[in-house]
């Protein structure tokens, strides 16, 4: 499996966001996306995802399923959470597993993974910002795609959710699978790395 | 034991623990002897046996408008005394307020049915008594809007004192309105005097029904204070570190 | 299927769980109708004959309001992301939420309409055909109304902008509800005639508010 993109270019609001972008990550590597605030990170991940249409270029994902979409072969982990704060925080998980998947994992080891097995049963509106971020990475575990793209991953995390977040991303990578993250920091797995924007 | 001591939502519930059951039998006790009294009252001349619904209807609605005067207190006590467990009471007390209300509007509404022919007559009184209804499932809808209760509380409060100020405003333009429109016969309860057999047992009814919403108002306190409590240990659990 | 199933059923939860519920909508559904004779006046002849014109405008009312919400608070919180992503077609996931909000919304107010018809003047036969005609209806306000919703996704004003643009669109449910209703009551026509357009207006917005909806969706997505 390899995904590679042929010289996308983003418009958004009328402005060029950025053009003549090439990249290719074969399967079992990470590409660390990077550049200042406003560069255009989320904008390239939100193209790859299929939310922001391409003004030019050709994005492939050769060994993939023929009949899907990428969107429709990757996880999307975006600035926000997409939870429901009345729900519980494992009501959230399997509403998720079963609408994009639905294959039966167990939630509450899920949980257990990400740091919230003592949050099982709660409202998720009780969760801190760290915590729903752990809550929404474990989204990327309870249902299997080939390809994460990820905005930030580790934002909200403290010391041992970045650890988490590196071991989970180390475990997809060794499966085959292939990483797109955008990031300030390192990402705590080793990544090629494609700057957005001219350096600061 | 001081007014200070119900402060304490602990003390509050240890209190109410032990009144509660005393104050469920009394009410018991005098519901039952009104309820008794009533049934041997004698049949209106006019109305005959279904003016026996006014010893339900009458105490219902005049505690519709009492509950809310309760309200209103406790929203001062909410806004402007700062009593820590004034905000539970104005939660417990609108569900009451407005079944209290719908009591009075159902047995207003069978009571008129001889009279007009039709189960509702857009007369004043009921029609006031209506708009009282809606605004109480209106504090009822705002309470659960807000996720956090102490937001709600003073959200509800407002809203409370506003009514308060606006029940008369809107009693008057009813009234006014209706007066417009005369034509339909307009009921009278019971009669511009009322005789002594009907007094006794319509006193004791209200006394009864006050007391019924005493006890119901406490209860419904205790049950506020315990799931506020869940609440709090929920948010602690939630912040406690993972093992 | 099992995903649509569980939009349905999170949708549902989350509609009778958070804020007021389903008491809202109906809440907001009888103050509209009780707000009425004090405009008109209370003469029960005129109620009586006008009342299924009341309730169907409530309903209407109610519906609109109700339905600001429907796209746009996933879109807030990112759930629209993973939506669109998905390998549920958009369409269908479109069609599952208003199906959620029909019944979390809509059937309340039908529940309600009896109850309400008794402030009207409305005897049984009005009573039973207002509820039925708001039964075959409604889900037409909700999936006409539910393009609106989904361009108010992108407008991000929402609220007065949905139900400008959504009432016209309504205006022919409205005129054959109110007609089923009365026919059912005053006999001048055959209740079958208006009711079955409103029926075949239902069917089609069935199928042009999904995808009318999802092509605003996948538009709007910024």
């Amino acid at each position: 499996m390899r995904l590679t993109a042929q010289g996308l270019k983003c418009v958004r609001g009328g402005r060029d966001i950025f053009s003549g972008l090439d990249f290719a990550v074969p399967a079992g590597q990470a590409l660390a996306v990077t550049g200042i605030n406003g560069a255009g990170k989320s904008s390239l991940l939100r193209l790859m995802a299929g939310l922001l249409p391409a003004a030019g270029g050709a994005i492939t994902l050769e060994g993939g399923e023929a009949e899907l979409t990428l969107a429709e072969q990757a996880h999307y982990l975006g600035h926000r959470d997409a939870l429901k704060p009345s729900l519980t925080v494992l009501e959230n998980l399997d509403f998720w597993r079963e609408f994009l998947g639905g294959e039966a994992i167990d939630g509450p080891a899920s949980l257990k993974t990400v740091g919230l097995g003592h949050a099982v049963h709660l409202p998720a509106a009780f969760l801190s910002a760290g915590q729903r971020r752990r809550l929404s990475i474990a989204r990327l575990i309870a249902v299997n795609r080939p390809v994460w793209l990820l905005d930030e991953p580790t934002s909200a995390l403290d010391s041992s959710g970045q650890t988490m977040v590196a071991a989970l991303m180390s475990a997809h990578l060794r499966s085959g699978g292939i990483i797109l993250a955008a990031t300030h920091g390192p990402l705590g797995v080793p990544a090629q790395e494609l700057r957005i924007g001219g350096d600061a | 034991m001081s007014l200070i001591d119900l402060a304490n939502p602990t003390r509050f519930l240890a209190l109410t623990a032990r009144v509660l059951p005393w104050l469920a039998a009394i009410t018991t006790v005098l519901l039952a002897i009104g309820l008794y009294q009533a049934a041997m009252a004698p049949d209106d001349y006019q109305q005959g046996a279904t003016v026996k619904i006014m010893f339900i209807h009458v105490p219902n609605a005049w505690l519709s408008m009492f509950v809310w005067g309760i309200m209103s207190v406790e929203a001062l006590g909410t806004l402007v005394w700062r009593h820590p467990l004034a905000d539970v009471a104005a939660k417990a007390a609108a569900p009451l307020g407005a079944a209290f209300t719908f009591l009075a509007l159902v047995t207003g509404s069978l009571w008129g049915r001889p009279m007009w022919g039709t189960y509702w007559e857009w007369d004043a009184r009921l029609t006031s008594v209506l708009i009282l209804f809606l605004m109480y499932l209106g504090i009822m809808a705002l309470w659960r809007a807000v996720e956090d209760p102490s937001r709600a509380a003073r959200a509800a409060a407002i809203l409370t004192l506003v009514g308060a100020i606006n029940i008369p405003i809107i009693k008057f333009s009813v009234d006014w309105w209706n007066t417009l429109h005369q034509g339909a016969s307009v009921i009278r309860a019971g009669g511009p005097s009322m005789d002594r057999a009907f007094l006794v047992p319509l006193l004791i009814m209200a006394v009864a029904f006050s007391l019924l919403f005493l006890t119901l108002h406490l209860a419904a306190m205790r049950n506020e204070v315990l799931r506020r409590r869940v609440r709090t240990l929920q948010m602690m659990q939630a912040s406690r570190q993972a093992a | 299927m099992t995903s649509l199933a569980a939009l349905i059923r999170r949708d549902i939860v989350v509609a009778l769980r958070a804020g007021g519920g389903a008491m809202i909508g109906v809440l907001f559904f009888v103050s509209v109708v009780v707000v009425m004779p004090f405009a008109l006046g209370p003469d029960l002849a005129l109620l009586k004959r006008i009342g299924p014109a009341i309730l169907w405008l409530g309903a209407m009312l109610a519906s609109l309001l109700t339905l600001d919400r429907l796209f746009t608070a996933d879109q807030e919180d990112g759930s629209l992301d993973l939506i669109v992503m998905s390998r549920t077609p958009l369409e269908l996931s479109c069609a599952a939420k208003a199906l959620a909000h029909w019944l979390a919304a809509g059937v309340p107010l039908i529940v309600a309409t009896p109850l309400i018809g008794i402030l009207l003047n409305l005897d049984a036969t009005a009573t039973f055909a207002v509820a039925l005609t708001l039964l075959v209806g409604t889900p037409a306000l909700t999936f006409t109304g539910m393009i609106g919703a989904a361009l108010a996704v992108t407008l991000r004003r929402g609220g007065l902008l949905l139900a400008v643009v959504v009432l016209p669109l309504s205006i022919p449910v409205l005129i054959f509800g109110v007609a089923a209703s009365n026919a059912a009551v005053e006999g001048a026509m055959p209740f079958g005639t208006p009711f079955s357009i409103l029926c075949a207006l239902s069917l089609v917005s069935l199928v042009v508010g999904p995808f009318a909806a999802a092509a605003s969706l996948r538009h709007g997505l910024d």
